[in-house]
């Protein structure tokens, strides 16, 4: 089975239904594709609240102010050249946005804008309640919906992209619910996969989240930049157990409502970090994190190894008000805000580094873009609350617009035969591995991933120090070399989850890989990367790190941040 | 709760389980349940004994997801006890589960069913 397109777009969250219709607006054929459900999975859909941009309807703001901010939090090492693309093209995605009926809350026809850490202006908006990133992608899907030129396959996983000549000409997928193989022929592929945040035991994004995108593109010769930088949003729910919500959720009721974060205790504690919290939110998610770890370390945690947010002194009135029928949703959970504190602690959310792109979304890959989560670099060591929805649908759109611009009017002529023989070596790989399937095994794939993931959470979370870092490199390293080729997988049938389970453990390992790797090297602590061992940022490592694979070893270098040239 | 012989299959030796019946094989196969049985959480839900049953008795069992327990991408609908509900928002009690896969769409396997919009669908041979 072979499919032809002009632009294949991997992972359907907002950076890739943006690039989609972008792709789609100059006059390309796109083929856009999920492994789980278009405009369903990914990021996008989990994120309630909010969406950074200097559109000034609250009080007056402009794209250097934005770009001030968002430099100052990445600790220095932002790419700036795409910071400021992030911030010059953010108010033109939220408008066009806004066209398309998304319904970011508005008053008196201006669109509300609410502070967040980090921000020196109001510019945050959203859409109520809590409800921003699902009506982001539904606004989006019906978009893509109506576009011809479109055309959308769900439950689609690719494994491997093709490059002939160091040009990217396609990739192999494989039909989930048959395990089969399709090839893809194409003259560009953008990457759209999102994070790694399944890496963690304790994360906050879809379940597909497996770091594809970073394994995909080092398995094709990319390179990529600052993969040590995992944000972990401090925040996050712990205690009591919620069902059927974000766990993040706590985020927008901090903006409107303030809270009180208390350590175990019950006492005030972010000060003695170097920051004030006071019942205001405003203290940047790395140094959160690592405020409520320490308060942990020094026994001084909640009940289940947290920190409280408390906001016992705001009324039930004040509650319905910023936040209607979730208040009801709190409380079919047992939780009842005015009679009790909730737990909350740091959880894997957000990878700052990702796939090195140009200004132009390009890799060094000709034809092969990456946008959104995946790529590296807009926000250096710790990104601004608020920039990743920004950075999806402002690079998805710069990829889908500039990627087809670069190939449409020009002769781009694939060899078939090379395409064929390619296709055919990893046709065969995929067949292999699904002929594997016979019995049940243990341990289960799904066992090896959770076996994984606690690795990750113990010695590559928010803080780190050599030891812990070489032996998750150790465990890592094995399981990729020993336990990943031997791993039994359930008998071939319908929707196979173990082949996709198996899949996506490949693309963790090697992700995880490039991460500790990364950790170990940087000897100083800066902004999400927290090394016990080197507790001091070192000016003389003021650069970012480029991984790649040499020779099928993964290889690390340094490079000079790219500065803004005025 | 259900008519099969099938052994119970279980790997805890927690004091509190749940006994979760699910509706196993595809379209041509005869209806039949496995039984697994859980070591029961507080305010566990029906998702969470799933991945747990996968995990460590059996990863055959097919299940469509894709946000965790956040009832964000609503792909995880399943007749829970007979009722079309979301396995992320439903809850483990006291009681056995039964569940079974959306009788309006067409079943895949075990809980899948087809709810891809009728032009999306991966290609086949």
């Amino acid at each position: 089975m072979e499919i032809n397109t002009d632009i294949l777009i991997i992972g359907a969250g907002g950076a890739g239904m943006y690039a989609a219709l972008a792709g789609a607006r100059e006059g390309a054929s796109v083929l856009l594709i999920d492994k789980n459900m278009v405009g369903r999975g990914g990021a996008t859909v989990m994120a309630q609240m909010t969406v950074a941009v200097a559109i000034g309807h609250q009080e007056p703001d402009n794209w250097e102010m934005h770009f001030s901010d968002t430099v100052k939090s990445g600790h220095g090492i932002c790419n700036e050249e795409l910071t400021k693309l992030l911030c010059v093209n953010g108010p033109e995605r939220i408008m066009e946005m806004d066209s398309w009926k998304v319904g970011w809350a508005q008053k008196d026809g201006t669109i509300l804008q609410v502070s967040a850490p980090g921000h020196s202006r109001k510019r945050c908006v959203y859409v109520d309640f809590l409800n921003t990133g699902p009506a982001l992608a539904s606004t989006l899907r019906k978009q893509v919906k109506r576009e011809e030129k479109i055309r959308t396959i769900s439950n689609l996983v690719i494994t491997d992209i093709l490059v002939d000549e160091g040009r990217a000409v396609g990739a192999i997928g494989m039909n989930i619910v048959t395990a089969k193989p399709v090839a893809l022929s194409c003259k560009a592929v953008i990457l759209t996969t999102g994070g790694l945040s399944k890496l963690y035991t304790r994360n906050s994004g879809s379940a597909n989240m497996g770091g594809d995108g970073y394994a995909l593109a080092l398995r094709a010769g990319a390179e990529l930049t600052d993969m040590e930088f995992v944000q972990f949003f401090p925040i996050a729910h712990l205690a009591p157990r919620l069902v059927g919500m974000d766990p993040i959720m706590w985020d927008p009721f901090r903006y409107k409502l303030g809270g009180r974060l208390l350590n175990g205790d019950f006492e005030e504690f972010v000060d003695r970090y170097g920051s004030k919290d006071q019942g205001i939110y405003r203290v940047p998610r790395d140094l959160a994190s690592y405020a409520i770890l320490k308060e942990v370390e020094a026994g001084r945690g909640s009940t289940h190894g947290g920190a409280y947010l408390d906001f016992q002194h705001v009324s039930e009135a004040e509650l319905r008000n910023a936040f209607g029928p979730v208040i009801d949703r709190l409380l079919a959970n047992g939780i009842d805000l005015t009679q009790m504190p909730i737990e909350v602690a740091p959880m894997a959310h957000y990878q700052m580094g990702g796939v090195r792109i140009k200004k132009s979304m390009q890799t060094c890959i000709d034809g092969l873009y990456a946008a959104g989560e995946v790529a590296g670099g807009v926000n250096g060591a710790n990104r601004l609350s608020g920039n990743a929805i920004t950075e999806a649908l402002v690079f998805g759109e710069l990829a889908g617009r500039l990627g087809a611009r670069k190939i449409l009017g020009k002769a781009i002529q694939n060899s078939a035969q090379h395409f064929t023989n390619l296709a055919t070596v990893h046709m065969e790989k995929l067949k292999s591995l699904t002929s594997r399937s016979q019995s049940r095994g243990t341990p289960t794939v799904s066992a090896i991933q959770q076996r994984l993931k606690q690795i990750m959470n113990e010695h590559v979370g928010p803080l780190r120090n050599a030891t812990g870092l070489k032996t998750a490199l150790e465990t890592i390293q094995e399981l990729r070399q020993e336990v990943l080729p031997k791993l039994s997988l359930s008998k071939l049938h319908p929707f196979n989850m173990d082949i996709q389970d198996w899949l996506e453990l490949r693309n963790m390992l090697a992700t995880a890989e490039m991460v500790a790797q990364s950790a170990l090297l940087r000897n100083e602590s800066r902004g999400a990367h927290q090394r016990e061992d080197f507790p001091a940022q070192d000016p003389k490592w003021e650069k970012n790190q480029v991984v790649s694979l040499e020779r099928n070893k993964l290889t690390i270098r340094s490079e000079p941040v790219v500065r803004l040239t005025t | 709760m259900t008519n099969t012989k099938d052994k119970i299959r279980s790997h805890t030796s927690e004091k509190r389980v749940a006994e979760i019946h699910i509706r196993r094989g595809g379209p041509s196969d005869a209806p039949h349940f496995d039984i697994f049985q859980v070591p029961r959480k507080e305010t566990m839900s029906v998702l969470d004994a799933l991945i747990w049953i996968r995990q460590h008795l059996d990863s055959s069992v097919s299940i469509r997801y894709s946000c965790i327990n956040a009832n964000a991408c609503k792909e995880c609908g399943a007749l829970v006890n007979g009722t079309a509900t979301y396995l992320c928002t439903a809850r483990v009690g006291d009681d056995p589960i039964k569940l079974e896969p959306l009788p309006k769409s067409p079943l895949i396997r075990d809980l899948v069913t087809d709810i891809l919009p009728s032009n999306e669908h991966p290609p086949i041979e």
